[in-house]
């Protein structure tokens, strides 16, 4: 069966909601009812048959067609289904998922994935700050799944992660893996300043270092770990890339000793 | 009793009675095949009977490096125990005296479903002194406790089956001790190639057969007279003047059907060498059905 589609008419006059774009709240509606779901974030009502051209179909089967900046919480909370977004998302994309699979084919905002808890998010393109972190007032960031970035990701990815894998194909900005409290977090090319700044427990790889590595971390030199065999198998379906990083001789280093220091940077050998 | 002839061997018409037990398994990973072995070895030590050992356990079967969740070549060990408490208490231990002190070793579940689970690096993680870490991937969580070669990766817990058979059995009988060892042989190795067993006595092998009881106090068991041969002329033996010794295989497995399968495997192997190099008779051990609910007749398993 046919997936479920919407087709962006135009570019959006606002911000757009499309939270309640999800297999979960979409399961049982009829065409005309799903039209009239509310997507708008200003005073100017804004419903899903305005914005786009819907298809019928299977509604575990999610597909947004033409992307914006203005595309907000595609997939959040979602449990369940999968959802593809043909473009770039904006903000919150996959936040509280717990199941599912959501998949953004181009770049998407600050704060994607952020406090899921389950399921997998992928980002072909690059994801804006905060990947995976908390909201103003929240303690903990991601806290289970799976967070793919094919492409660059912004300052602070990570940040109080607490359980899960996220996985950057690119480059990171600076303080990823800020105040890590457990999971683990991969980043294939350079890391900007201070990864796992204040990082209480948990495992960050940098495939290739980092422009500056914080002094409060311990050097434990290089070792053949049966942790990260375990962490090449469990990524490989994602990214063979990552798998082999996590192959390689890696250079552990212990912290942060300014926190916790019950964390890890691995350094994958050149 | 009545006995079917079958390439010459003499088949006993009577049962393996065996008993519901509790078990699990466990991978134990090192850098090579013999460390590996190794652990899982002096893991499985002095583990023959329930009865004096606390558990039974033995090495199911070697893997390769492609069947571990490592990529290391491993050893998968089967335990059983008649409580759950036992379990926990004789894994817990003989993983973390055997295991965790062995070269390059980490240890996983062997299982992949259970009725319950017991604690495995969620109780040895402690060794670390603090500084053990612990890693989730997906539903499975491991404990990294690190030692002197490194670290120790143990998986946190391993789940339990209380469909598991402790007590399946074959009693061989020959003319000679090298007939008789030849066709016990036989039979093990067969009985290795079937999932889900053990034969933990030594080389799966126990020559020492008991009967329930004693004439001294305090004594549970003691040995099987009636199949003694040097006792032939002064108990009510069950030995012809033909049989002049006898071996007994037991059988623990984690499902009935596999305790049954081994037993199939092994009564083929013996009848295959017949009388001339192997075993004159075959039999099996029972309290009359009264005890064990699981019984293995014979005659539905041979060849």
């Amino acid at each position: 069966m046919r997936p479920l589609a919407f087709t962006s008419r135009t570019a959006p006059g606002q911000r757009l909601d499309l939270s309640p774009l999800t297999p979960d709240n979409l399961a049982g509606k009829t065409a005309a009812e799903i039209a009239a779901i509310e997507l708008g974030t200003t005073r100017v009502r804004v419903t899903a048959g305005e914005v786009f051209r819907i298809r019928e179909g299977d509604p575990t089967a999610v597909l947004i067609e033409g992307g914006s900046a203005r595309f907000d919480r595609v997939g959040m909370g979602m449990s369940t289904g999968a959802i593809r977004v043909e473009g770039e998302v904006g903000v919150q994309a996959g936040r509280l998922m717990s199941g599912g699979q959501l998949t953004i084919r181009g770049a998407a905002g600050p704060f994607a994935g952020s406090g899921m808890t389950g399921g997998t998010v992928v980002i072909q393109g690059d994801a804006g700050e905060r990947l995976g972190g908390p909201l103003s007032g929240e303690t903990v960031g991601m806290s289970g799944g799976v967070l793919h970035v094919h492409g660059d990701a912004g300052e602070r990815a990570g940040d109080r992660l607490r359980r899960g894998v996220i996985l950057i194909d690119g480059r990171a900005g600076a303080y990823v893996g800020s105040r890590m409290i457990a999971g683990t977090l991969a980043i294939g090319g350079e890391a900007g300043d201070l990864p796992g700044y204040l990082m209480g427990r948990g495992t960050i790889l940098l495939g290739r270092g980092a422009t500056l590595l914080s002094p409060t971390f311990g050097d434990c030199g290089e070792h053949d770990l049966v942790a990260a065999r375990l962490l090449a198998d469990y990524v490989a379906p994602f990214s063979a890339n990552m798998a082999r990083l996590f192959r390689r001789p890696l250079r552990r280093l212990a912290g942060d000793l300014a926190a916790l220091g019950k964390g890890e940077i691995l350094l994958a050998r050149p | 009793m009545r006995a079917l002839i079958v390439n010459g061997v003499a088949i006993d018409d009577t049962f393996a009675e065996a008993f519901d037990m509790r078990a699990t398994a466990v991978v134990i990973t090192a850098p090579t095949t013999r460390w590996a072995a190794q652990a899982a070895a002096t893991m499985t030590g002095f583990a023959t009977s329930v009865i004096g050992c606390g558990c039974e356990a033995g090495v199911e079967s070697v893997r390769s490096s492609r069947n571990t969740p490592d990529g290391r070549p491993g050893v998968r060990v089967l335990l059983f125990a008649v409580s759950t408490n036992e379990l926990q208490r004789q894994l817990q231990n003989r993983v973390g005296q055997c295991v965790l002190t062995s070269p390059g070793s980490a240890c996983y579940a062997g299982l992949e479903a259970g009725e319950d689970t017991l604690k495995l690096g969620a109780a040895i993680r402690f060794f670390g002194d603090g500084w053990q870490i612990a890693k989730r991937l997906g539903a499975r969580r491991y404990w990294r406790v690190p030692v002197m070669d490194g670290e120790f990766v143990c998986e946190s817990t391993v789940p339990l089956t209380k469909s598991a058979v402790g007590g399946g059995n074959l009693i061989v009988m020959g003319a000679s001790g090298a007939k008789t060892l030849a066709a016990t042989e036989a039979a093990v190795k067969a009985m290795r190639e079937v999932a889900d067993v053990i034969m933990p006595f030594p080389g799966g092998i126990a020559r020492s057969g008991s009967k329930v009881g004693s004439k001294y106090k305090g004594a549970g068991a003691s040995t099987n007279d009636a199949y003694c041969p040097t006792l032939r002329g002064a108990v009510e033996s069950a030995l012809g003047p033909e049989i002049t010794s006898v071996l007994e295989i037991v059988i623990d497995g984690l499902t009935s059907d596999s305790v049954g399968e081994a037993m199939r495997a092994g009564l083929a192997a013996i009848v295959e060498l017949g009388p001339d190099n192997g075993a004159l008779r075959v039999g099996a051990g029972n309290y009359g059905g009264k005890l064990g609910r699981h019984h293995y007749h014979l005659k539905d398993l041979l060849p």
